[in-house]
């Protein structure tokens, strides 16, 4: 089962605070590799808080813990804040104002029991270190 | 500086470095070079502070030899970062929102020099706003004004209580002014946004608007608040009775101040939306006194803005490759040279694109050699030729930040850096000096080539 939504993303608190104490401990994944989603969206797809699920876009996918929204309603609308993790599915600018955009990508969401959500450290390190899927342009 | 109850000493007045807030009333326990405690700071800025003591910051410069890093010196570090840029055809200077305006000035300097691309934080956050302001211009005021008359606070597409914790506490919603008496009770706030945020359950009054529709509804307002008929039922997710509510609101207030976020300029639209914005606190100002301000994201992402302006003439993305600045959105923006694979090589300051920019961009960087100044090992510094450790402007060096609204502070230096550190404008110096000397050294070379002819 899989969800079709629009993705926005953004600075949320405990990021900040997170990345303040540095993005190489766990509270930086804890804190922005997770997607807040409405209740009435977990329930369709029956996702609980903290299931491991997969955000994917045309660009990639990412795996992240489920964050039941304390922001809603906003149905339709899941969040993740800025980070390596959702910046592993985001677009370049095509309008020429050289924004990428970073609010309003359409992503699919699915369940992905089983999955591991990787550290920074460990998601760099496998999509720009080793080579990425197609294993090419990178070091 | 005052002695801090029980222990240490307690410094005053200090300026917090993370969000263009640029709180200006914070209190630092220090003792022995420690930071112990911080008073008045949020979540964010505390940690900031706080941080200090626990992280494991490393010391010393870094070169990667045989794909893992090496500690060098000094000496070593600048050498090879003057070469790496000395041979760059199209360097990428990219960051400065969180250092000192004492560093931009360097940082220029460097691009011009290396007739690099020089791009601030503000190509993927406020960009849009900046180029909506040159077409439109910026009916602004300082959070002084703000604090002192508004009695009808807007925030569009901003979550200042994730992004800016204390702002409606210092400067807009919550504090006392000259002509706000009570505070809180005598100003109305209002919240626009896509998502109930936490901002928005602050509010008296939460506009819930259709994500990507934000155009259509300053639209709807600019018409019905210039004195037309308004067709439709319904804009953007909102009803024509809220709408024309909303604008009656705007219309009879006494002093309102929009603040807009990421909302607008990151959602469809972009500069389009800030245009809009714009233009309809200027239709405000024909009924009563109206003003409107970004929410600026790092501490000086204005002041690299101001410092650009003033010796390039251009805000932001600004391009030396003809000897001369060139300025065009969309091309000499951080992200198209990244995507066109134009930049061959990167010096990365007070920021972290590898964490921040999609996942293209990030492809590039990591293909081309890359320096990173900054006092934490960040994803970027982990793809990069070259680290150099610097000092924390604001905490361990004085320097100068311009807040959200361009009112420029002097940032205090609380405690000593660890020793061999250097402060940004340092490390910048040092790299400046490094690539004229090879171009001199380059120049005399050609001469004798020349003249052996
Ligand atoms: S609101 Fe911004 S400037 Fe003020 S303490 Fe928090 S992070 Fe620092």
């Amino acid at each position: 089962m899989s969800l079709e939504v629009t993705l926005i993303t953004g600075r949320t608190v405990s990021q900040g605070e997170a990345m303040e104490r540095g993005k190489d401990l766990d509270d930086y994944t804890k804190a922005a590799a997770v997607c807040e989603l409405d209740p009435a969206d977990m329930e369709k797809i029956g996702i609980n808080e903290g299931d491991t699920i997969k955000v994917s876009t045309g660009i990639g996918e990412v795996i992240v813990r489920a964050v039941k929204s304390r922001q809603y309603p906003h149905e339709g609308i899941v969040f993740i804040p800025m980070g390596p993790w959702v910046n592993s599915i985001t677009d370049m600018p095509a309008d020429s104002t050289g924004m990428p955009p970073f609010k309003g990508i359409p992503v699919k969401i699915e369940q992905a029991k089983g999955e591991k959500v990787l550290s920074s450290h460990d998601l760099i390190e496998k999509l720009y270190l080793r080579g990425n899927e197609k294993g090419e342009g990178v070091r | 500086m005052k002695k801090a109850k029980g222990y240490g000493r307690m410094v005053t007045d200090v300026v917090c470095p993370f969000c263009g807030t640029l709180c200006d009333d914070l209190e630092v326990v220090v003792e022995d070079n420690k930071i112990k405690n911080v008073r008045h700071a949020c979540r964010i800025g505390s940690s900031k502070f706080l941080a200090m003591n626990e992280l494991k910051r490393p010391n010393r410069p870094m070169i990667r030899k045989d794909g893992s890093f090496e500690e060098v010196d000094m000496a070593a570090a600048i050498e090879e970062c003057g070469r790496i840029l000395s041979r760059s055809k199209r360097p990428l200077l990219y960051g400065w929102s969180s250092t000192g305006c004492e560093a931009h000035f360097v940082g220029i300097e460097l691009a011009e020099e290396l007739g690099g691309v020089i791009d601030s934080t503000s190509s993927v956050c406020h960009g849009p706003s900046v180029i909506a302001i040159q077409d439109v211009g910026y009916p602004s005021a300082t959070l002084g004004d703000v604090k002192n008359r508004a009695d009808l606070i807007i925030y569009w597409g901003a979550n200042p209580m994730h992004a800016h914790p204390r702002h409606l506490s210092r400067y807009s919603v919550f504090p006392r002014g000259y002509f706000r008496e009570r505070g809180q009770q005598d100003r109305e706030l209002i919240v626009v946004d896509v998502r109930k945020t936490d901002t928005a359950k602050l509010a008296n009054r939460f506009v819930q608007v259709r994500y990507g529709e934000d155009f259509e509804l300053l639209s709807a307002l600019r018409l019905v608040i210039n004195g037309k008929e308004l067709e439709a039922d319904e804009v953007a997710g909102v009803s024509k009775e809220d709408i024309l509510e909303l604008a009656d609101r705007m219309k009879t207030c006494q002093y309102g101040t929009l603040f807009f976020g990421m909302g607008l300029t990151q959602s469809y639209g972009t500069h389009r939306n800030i245009d809009a914005g714009i233009s309809l606190v200027r239709d405000l100002n024909h009924h009563t006194k109206f003003s409107i301000v970004a929410m600026r994201g790092h501490y000086n992402v204005t002041g690299i803005g101001e410092v650009l302006t003033w010796q390039t003439g251009y805000p932001f993305a600004v391009d030396f490759s003809r000897g001369y600045p060139r300025y065009n959105p969309g091309e000499t923006t951080a992200n198209d040279v990244l995507q066109r694979e134009e930049a061959d090589a990167a010096l990365i300051i007070a920021s972290d694109p590898v964490a921040h920019f999609p996942k293209k961009a990030v492809e590039h960087l990591a293909r081309i050699p890359m320096i990173t100044i900054g006092p934490h090992m960040i994803p970027t510094a982990q793809l990069s030729e070259v680290f150099i450790p610097s000092s924390i402007s604001g905490i361990e060096e004085a320097s100068t930040a311009y807040r959200m609204d361009t009112v420029p502070l002097k940032l205090r230096k609380v405690i000593e850096p660890p020793e061999g550190i250097y402060s940004d404008v340092e490390i910048l110096e040092m790299i400046l000096e490094n690539v004229r000397e090879r171009r001199v050294r380059q120049m005399e070379r050609e001469k004798k080539a020349g003249e052996g002819r």
